[in-house]
């Protein structure tokens, strides 16, 4: 090709084809990237400013949880599971323990089933604290934070003071609860749900408006509701598209079917719709605790499940509806005292896969609001 | 609260598993004392029963015999389908009983069997919120045909099963490992992965010692 050819054919229109922009840049972002939320390595193929492919690497934080369960008892890899997503660890557990219950066939006591909705709710509230202060921060608000992690201190102490642990809690058994909720404990979560809502007005106050905010977040990240079915994603994402499902109401798992909430969506597909939906999500988890708190029976915590326990042949798929989305456990039993098989469908995961999707096309500033709207969690995301 | 007195559970139920694991749970769950029994309604003790519907009717008539087990077992329910057919019942599925979206993919590893792995599809209609699982048993070496071409999320998924137990997917776009390094030997979730073989090797080729534990 002649070089007057060659002018005749670029398409002056295009800047991909001028020599300017001939160039690709492969950028490394992580594993230790502060924005990645933990070990996720993102390798971008950047024109300028603008993100051309995208590659997620992961694995870093792989500890072969399917494998450990397999070498342990039921009862014994209740602990374990807490590790996956470990900003909401009681989700988790229930997730896990509502499974093996499934397989055992065991009714759990109606009064262990509301103190895990309230738990697993306020688990909700902190895993969406620790989001929201994170996502905020990436995108260049330091003070929401600082806000988040405060009222988050007090959701942890009530873990604290129910379990003795903060973070990584193993608060429920296999049918039921280790324990009681403790001398003043209705008092002190009712106390909480007055505290919260005008905590949340704070960030309200410090986000929403913010115009920074809202050019950061506006028609960033799309993702169509097609697509989202497509990529099998769940929870606030999928809500955020408008698909207004979510496993508490659809198939409600352990009494949610006694208590009123909404589903709270958003329309534009956007990252600021996915803020405003998992705010929304935090006042409806306040409402449902209330009336967890309100309606908490009285009656023993744990139903009779034997020592050893051994679930018959069979196998179950049991999710339930955790902060990130749809947490799933596939549990195979052949009879023993150990699982056979255990596979986690981990919403991180299977979330993090349509990074790709939103983030091509975009501008690498961008890349860093979409991880953060995405709201993963790297010890989910590998297992 | 960690020092809670034991007598705060209440008593296990006695040490009794039979040697038919099928009936060990259920019977310690449903023993007249259990505090259950307050609850409105006992779950379902798990059974297999058989899954009669209108879409089983339709399947058996498209496929016939291909279609070996459709059951149903504590109160979920699945297809065992042959693996000749396993992809267009998932085509049927999707686009005509409406289940469009695939919640999960994954195996599991049976080495005794003469078809050792089982490939699990999770599949979800969210207009009944209904859920199905398909299953379908491949032999040893032999290629999944991928369904990545319908559903996009099914590409990692897919990477995972073959990182853990080596399974390949035919018309997947770009199946490697995704969990563990490109350079790692073996599958772990297959059965007969040795874990201490594994930890020994690395110790030795790492570390050069004898062994690490």
């Amino acid at each position: 090709m002649s070089d007057n050819q060659f002018y005749e054919s670029l398409d002056e229109t295009k800047p991909g084809h001028t020599f300017l922009d001939s160039n690709e840049l492969v950028l490394n972002m992580g594993p230790q990237h502060p924005s990645t939320h933990g070990v996720l390595r993102v390798i971008l193929k950047l024109d300028g400013e603008k993100v051309n492919g995208i590659e997620c690497v992961i694995g870093y934080l792989h500890r072969g949880i399917e494998k450990i369960a397999e070498n342990r008892t039921w009862a014994g890899f209740g602990p374990f599971v807490d590790r996956l997503d470990y900003t909401a660890a009681v989700s988790n557990s229930l997730g896990y323990c509502l499974a093996v219950e499934k397989l055992l066939g065991v009714e759990v006591p109606k009064r262990a089933q509301y103190l895990r909705v309230i738990l697993t709710e306020l688990a909700r509230l902190a895993s969406h604290q620790v989001w929201l202060g994170t996502h905020v921060l990436d995108i260049g608000a330091v003070t929401p934070l600082f806000y988040a992690f405060r009222d988050r201190e007090t959701i942890l102490s009530v873990f604290e003071k129910y379990c003795g642990a903060r973070l990584t809690t193993h608060a429920f058994r296999i049918g039921g609860c280790r324990w009681d909720a403790y001398p003043g404990f209705a008092e002190e979560v009712l106390k909480l749900c007055d505290d919260l809502p005008p905590m949340i007005d704070e960030y309200r106050n410090l986000i929403t408006g913010n115009r920074i905010w809202l050019q950061r977040t506006k028609n960033v990240g799309y993702i169509s509701p097609e697509d989202c079915m497509s990529y099998s994603i769940t929870g606030p994402v999928l809500r955020g598209s408008g698909i207004g499902w979510d496993l508490r109401k659809a198939q409600p798992y352990s009494s949610y079917e006694d208590f009123e909430f909404d589903i709270p969506t958003g329309t534009a597909g956007d990252t600021f719709d996915r803020y405003v939906v998992r705010v929304e999500e935090m006042r409806q988890s306040i409402r449902i605790i209330r009336q967890a708190v309100d309606g908490l029976p009285e009656g023993p915590i744990i139903a009779r499940v034997p020592k050893v326990i051994k679930p018959p042949v069979g196998e179950v798929y049991v999710s339930t509806e955790a902060p990130k989305g749809e947490l799933g456990y596939f549990l195979v039993s052949d009879g023993g005292p150990q699982p056979y098989r255990v596979r986690v469908r981990p919403p991180s995961f299977i979330n993090l896969q349509a990074l790709e999707k939103m983030a091509k096309g975009s501008l690498v500033a961008d890349v860093v609001a979409i991880i953060g709207t995405l709201d993963i969690v790297l010890g989910e995301v590998d297992r | 609260m960690p020092d809670v007195p034991e007598g705060n559970l209440p008593e296990p139920a006695p040490e009794k598993i039979p040697v038919t694991p099928a009936a060990a749970a259920p019977a310690a769950a449903a023993a007249p004392t259990t505090p259950a029994a307050t609850a409105p309604a006992a779950a379902p003790k798990p059974a297999t029963v058989p899954w009669e519907s209108a879409l089983v009717v339709q399947l058996r008539s498209v496929y016939g015999a291909a279609i070996q087990t459709a059951a149903t077992y504590a109160g979920q329910n699945y297809l065992v389908v042959d693996r000749s057919v396993c992809h267009e019942v998932l085509g049927t599925l999707y686009e005509q009983a409406g289940y469009t979206f695939l919640t999960d993919l994954t195996a599991v590893h049976y080495p005794k069997d003469a078809l050792p792995f089982e490939i699990v599809w999770i599949l979800y209609s969210m207009a009944d919120e209904q859920r199905v699982r398909v299953k379908a048993r491949f032999a040893g070496g032999e290629e999944v045909r991928s369904v990545t071409a319908r559903w996009a999320g099914a590409n990692w998924m897919e990477r995972e099963v073959y990182d853990m137990f080596g399974i390949r997917f035919a018309g997947h776009p770009d199946l490697r490992r995704i969990l563990l390094p490109e350079d790692w030997t073996g599958h772990p979730l297959r059965k007969d992965y040795g874990l201490r073989q594994q930890d020994a090797d690395w110790v030795q080729k790492n570390l050069g010692i004898e062994s690490g534990q």
